[in-house]
């Protein structure tokens, strides 16, 4: 797209990780309240280019892990550990300061609501132009028709008109492009998407989804996806990790994870959608109970007493993180047998 | 979108969405408040002082050393030379220039201006209701006629409209001041029980019990009202103090009661502005009175409000 | 836009309609109405019935409200009885206008000066001794009656320690010319230095406690605003974006936050003409304020009914001039 992009990518040869995460917990510690660990030792790789999918129901830590990973939870009332290492940096040792530098030009991040994530009273042309004032140090002037250029690249018609647009006079969908547009600025070499589509028309979803997808494949850009949704993961990750209570449960190849489900809360995620190419009459299996049953992960399977496969000893010790043989990770003493996945 | 009027608007609908967040009757609700607010150093400093003033008002004829309409002082009264007695042994804080002991009439002064802020806070109450009910339980055209007058109302300045009131009023006394003060609550709570009762209209338990075939009065008493009530107890308390602030100015610019046998503070306030010069403790006693109660009301309102607004529950 | 202030504008007027028909209603059906306040309860039913056809009372009540609005049109409400006596009513109003101004600016201009950096400061350092002793002051503002702020100031630094003038606006020994009735303006553009000072030593203190009421509601919803902008989605994603601190304060959390702080200015005007009335008249400061009170104890029916309808005219226009500020601040309102 640009010089800058093919400098770094000169100066980086593709080999190692882009982003490293090893062992990342977030602790939150409010004011007279039980501390609450919200991302329990969370370890994953990003290679460039790469789009990696983290999904799981809401609370259970995987937007925590993007703002963690961002520099972007509050300053007071929680505690991060671990490593996340970015071409040999570890981002969460950084300052404030360096953090800053490389937020939006390294690393950029686009958010689930799209209204509100904008900011209503300034143009939409002064909130992309000012991400490359900041990191690439051009004028205003020069930034306008680089950002002339982003709308147009991620589908937004009329661009120049929409430059001089507030956010409210834009669509729900243009917005998000509009969003897009913004977090691609400074070319980052990583993007998180955290639920970008959720607070979507479900038509709108697709083009998002399809734009992203493009955009992943013509820049290079590394992806993360942190998403609920099954569906958004089959049609755009490489890789995915399916969280569970601020712990990866299964990681896996995206394809042979949708085919094989190890982990009951995989399957029971897969089995909990309906298919238009399963057998008639086929009944949906939710997955009982709500995360309020968890147990601690310190002394058993968090997700024992909603688990269908539960033994006694998924009550009594941790699961540790076992690889398989075809490279997939698992947390779990009594996997599904794939076999009996296709039986149905 | 902005005048005075919307941004007063706006304070009371926030209130009013605490009714209708979902499927948290009214008890609840207030339950869930309580918890939080009983942790409050803020309120509890307000429910204090709220608590002290109620059991003052009630206990004060007993615990006054003298008879507040008497003059046990009068004898002492020189208009010229001494117009008010100074403090002596049975009479702590001297007397009030008809020798009446000033001590015994703030004690017991505690009283009417309870009555005169409480009054005015139920009938401000009472007549939001009737209108705040009639719009929300029927919408529609009712709704818009209602809600127009209300918005007129609202976009006057309270304390001139009060003002307006009281002052073209042919006799001026308490009745009056209880009036003027209560027309300008109405418009307030009118609005907050209309926004509760509109939110609540669409919620699940009231098309449920709506779908039973529930007749529409045992709707709104049974379900709606009591769903409303925390909102409500919050405003009515914030009101209070406004009551009891605006009851003293108007008092302050001669609107109150000309008869002085019963004492009020915000009476005696105003009485007090001949001396004022030379005997401000007569101004600053009341004063300090109407501050410390207005306060407490204020402090318990207003963390009140906060504990009920769902911007700031989790 | 121009839809936005014609609509604004319409409402305006239905407000004054409004009152207006409240100030007559008020003014003929209470007991006794205007005959008995200006002839006293105990008149002769012939003379009540004299003055009830001079003022054209015995008209239907309609031709009477259409009479009364007509003349109000004109400026016309009659002369004053008591505050200015034999004075044309709405001339007592421009004669006192200049001064309130003045108080009204000055005090507005202060809370706003304090208001809107203590209540940023108290939100950047939310739960700090600091905010938390702004926020109790702020409450206690709101509790203390204003005349009981004007009287304190008055008795301590007027009386007390001799420190400013105790009322009036200006020496009269001065013989200060007049340009504008603007007293400060009159003697800044007569260069008239010592009268222009003589009218700042005056304002001081009706001004100061005047503004502890604005000042309170300016500093609280600053603070509150500030504090609810600093948790939106679009300062996170500024934040995301890597922008310095200094541009997410100003472009992304002020700019937004300031939108409910101009609202509440508007709101402040409303409890300032209130409040003028409690001022002014502890400080017997000639202006709208201490008029009002005056043509209500002497019964200057006349007065204040001009001055009622002003005083709800004046804040409705300021209130229209806030809404444009508003809209030129916003684009969600300026472009629709």
């Amino acid at each position: 797209m640009s010089a800058t992009m093919s400098l770094k990518d000169d100066a980086t040869p593709s080999t190692g990780p882009l982003l490293s995460v090893e062992d990342l917990r977030v602790t939150f510690q409010r004011h007279g309240e039980k501390p609450f660990t919200a991302v329990d030792g969370v370890s994953f790789d990003v290679h460039p280019g790469q789009t990696v999918g983290l999904v799981g129901e809401s609370g259970c830590g995987k937007s925590v892990t993007s703002l963690a990973l961002m520099g972007l939870l509050p300053k007071r009332g929680n505690r991060v550990e671990g490593r996340a290492t970015y071409e040999g940096t570890d981002l969460l040792s950084l300052s404030d300061k360096e953090m800053r530098d490389r937020r939006g030009r390294d690393i950029a991040m686009i958010f689930q609501d799209p209204l509100s994530s904008l900011n209503p009273v300034v143009s939409i042309g002064i909130q992309v132009t000012e991400v490359m004032e900041r990191h690439q140090g051009m004028s205003r002037k020069d930034a306008m028709p680089r950002a002339r250029d982003l709308l147009e690249r991620v589908g937004i018609p009329d661009p120049n008109a929409r430059l001089k647009n507030y956010p409210h006079q834009l669509s729900g969908g243009m917005r998000q492009r509009a969003l897009i547009a913004m977090a691609l600025a400074c070319e980052p070499r990583l993007l998180i998407a955290d639920e970008p589509t959720t607070a979507l028309d479900v038509t709108i979803q697709a083009q998002i989804l399809a734009l992203l997808k493009e955009l992943v494949q013509d820049t290079g850009t590394a992806l993360i996806m942190i998403t609920h949704d099954l569906g958004v993961v089959a049609g755009l990750c490489d890789e995915v990790n399916v969280l569970y209570a601020g712990r990866i449960v299964e990681r896996g190849d995206r394809h042979r994870l949708f085919a094989r489900p190890r982990h009951p809360y995989t399957h029971g995620l897969l089995s909990s959608i309906p298919r238009l190419d399963s057998p008639r009459g086929e009944k949906l299996t939710p997955i009982t109970g709500s995360v309020s049953d968890n147990l601690p992960w310190t002394s058993a399977c968090a997700f024992a007493p909603r688990c269908s496969h539960a033994l006694d000893v998924c009550r009594q010790e941790s699961p540790p993180w076992e690889w398989e043989s075809d490279g997939r990770g698992l947390r779990c003493f009594n996997p599904v047998d794939p076999e009996e996945v296709r039986r149905g | 979108m902005t005048s005075y009027g919307d941004r007063r608007r706006e304070r009371i609908d926030d209130l009013a969405a605490a009714a209708s967040v979902d499927e948290t009757p009214g008890v609840s609700l207030i339950a869930s408040a309580w918890r939080r607010l009983r942790r409050d150093p803020i309120f509890l400093v307000g429910l204090a002082i709220t608590v002290a003033f109620i059991i003052l008002a009630v206990i004060s004829p007993w615990i006054a050393p003298h008879d507040p309409a008497s003059a046990p002082l009068l004898d002492k009264v020189r208009p010229q030379t001494n117009p008010v007695p100074g403090p002596e042994p049975g009479f702590p804080l001297g007397g009030d220039d008809r020798g009446r002991d000033l001590l015994s009439r703030l004690l017991v002064g505690s009283r009417q201006t309870l009555v005169v802020g409480v009054f005015a806070t139920i009938f401000g109450l009472l007549g939001g209701m009737a209108l705040g009910i009639l719009a929300g339980s029927f919408g529609g055209a009712v709704d818009s006629i209602v809600m127009r007058i209300v918005d007129v109302m609202l976009s006057v300045p309270s304390l001139l409209l009060a003002f307006t009131i009281a002052a073209l009023a042919a006799r001026p006394g308490q009745t009056t001041l209880i009036i003027a003060i209560a027309i300008i609550q109405v418009p307030i709570f009118a609005r907050l029980l209309r926004g509760s009762m509109l939110g609540q209209r669409a919620s699940d338990h009231v098309l449920a019990a709506r779908a039973l075939g529930v007749k529409r009065r045992a709707i709104v008493f049974r379900h709606m009202l009591p769903n409303s009530m925390g909102p409500v107890i919050v405003q009515a308390t914030l009101v209070l103090a406004i009551a009891i602030i605006d009851a003293a100015a108007l008092s302050f610019l001669g609107l109150g009661s000309p008869d002085d046998r019963q004492p009020e503070w915000g009476q005696m306030l105003g009485r007090s502005q001949e001396f004022i010069y030379d005997h401000p403790h007569l101004a600053v006693y009341p004063a300090l009175c109407i501050i410390v109660v207005a306060l407490g009301f204020t402090l318990m309102g207003e963390s009140m409000r906060e504990a009920l607004d769902p911007k700031t529950r989790r | 836009m121009v839809r936005f202030i014609v609509r604004r504008i319409l409402q305006m007027a239905g407000v004054l309609v409004a009152l207006s028909m409240l100030l007559f209603v008020w003014l003929k059906a209470l007991p006794g109405g205007p005959v008995s306040a200006i002839l006293g309860e105990r008149a002769t039913p012939a003379r009540r019935e004299a003055l009830e056809a001079a003022l054209g009372l015995d008209q239907p009540v309609y031709v009477q409200y259409i009479r009364f609005v007509q003349r109000a049109l004109r400026g016309d409400f009659g002369a004053s009885t008591a505050v200015i006596p034999g004075e044309d009513a709405f001339q007592v109003f421009l004669i006192r206008l200049p001064a309130t101004i003045e108080l009204a600016i000055c005090a507005m201009v202060l809370a706003v000066a304090l208001g809107i950096p203590l209540g940023y400061l108290a939100a950047r350092r939310k739960g700090s001794p600091l905010d938390s002793s702004l926020v109790v002051f702020s409450l206690i503002g709101v509790a203390v009656p204003v005349f009981f702020t004007a009287f304190l100031l008055k008795y301590f630094v007027a009386v007390e320690w001799n420190l400013l003038p105790v009322s009036g606006k200006q020496d009269a020994s001065l013989d200060a010319t007049r340009v504008t009735g603007l007293l400060i303006l009159d003697g800044l553009l007569t260069r008239e230095w010592d009268a222009a000072w003589d009218a700042v030593r005056h304002l001081i203190l009706p001004a100061v406690a005047l503004a502890t009421i604005p000042f309170a509601i300016i500093f609280r919803i600053t603070r509150a605003s500030v504090l609810d902008t600093m948790d939106a989605d679009f300062v996170r994603t500024a934040e995301a974006k890597g922008l310095e601190a200094k541009v997410i304060r100003s472009r992304h959390v002020l700019r937004n936050a300031m939108l409910p702080v101009v609202t509440v200015i508007g709101l402040s005007l409303g409890g300032l003409l209130a409040g003028a009335i409690l001022t002014e008249t502890v400080f017997s400061y000639p202006g709208i304020g201490d008029a009002i009170y005056q043509s209500q104890r002497d019964k200057d029916y006349a007065v204040l009914t001009v001055l009622i309808l002003a005083a709800a005219a004046i804040f409705v226009i300021i209130n229209l001039l806030v809404d444009i500020a508003y809209a030129v601040l916003d684009p969600r309102i300026r472009t629709r």
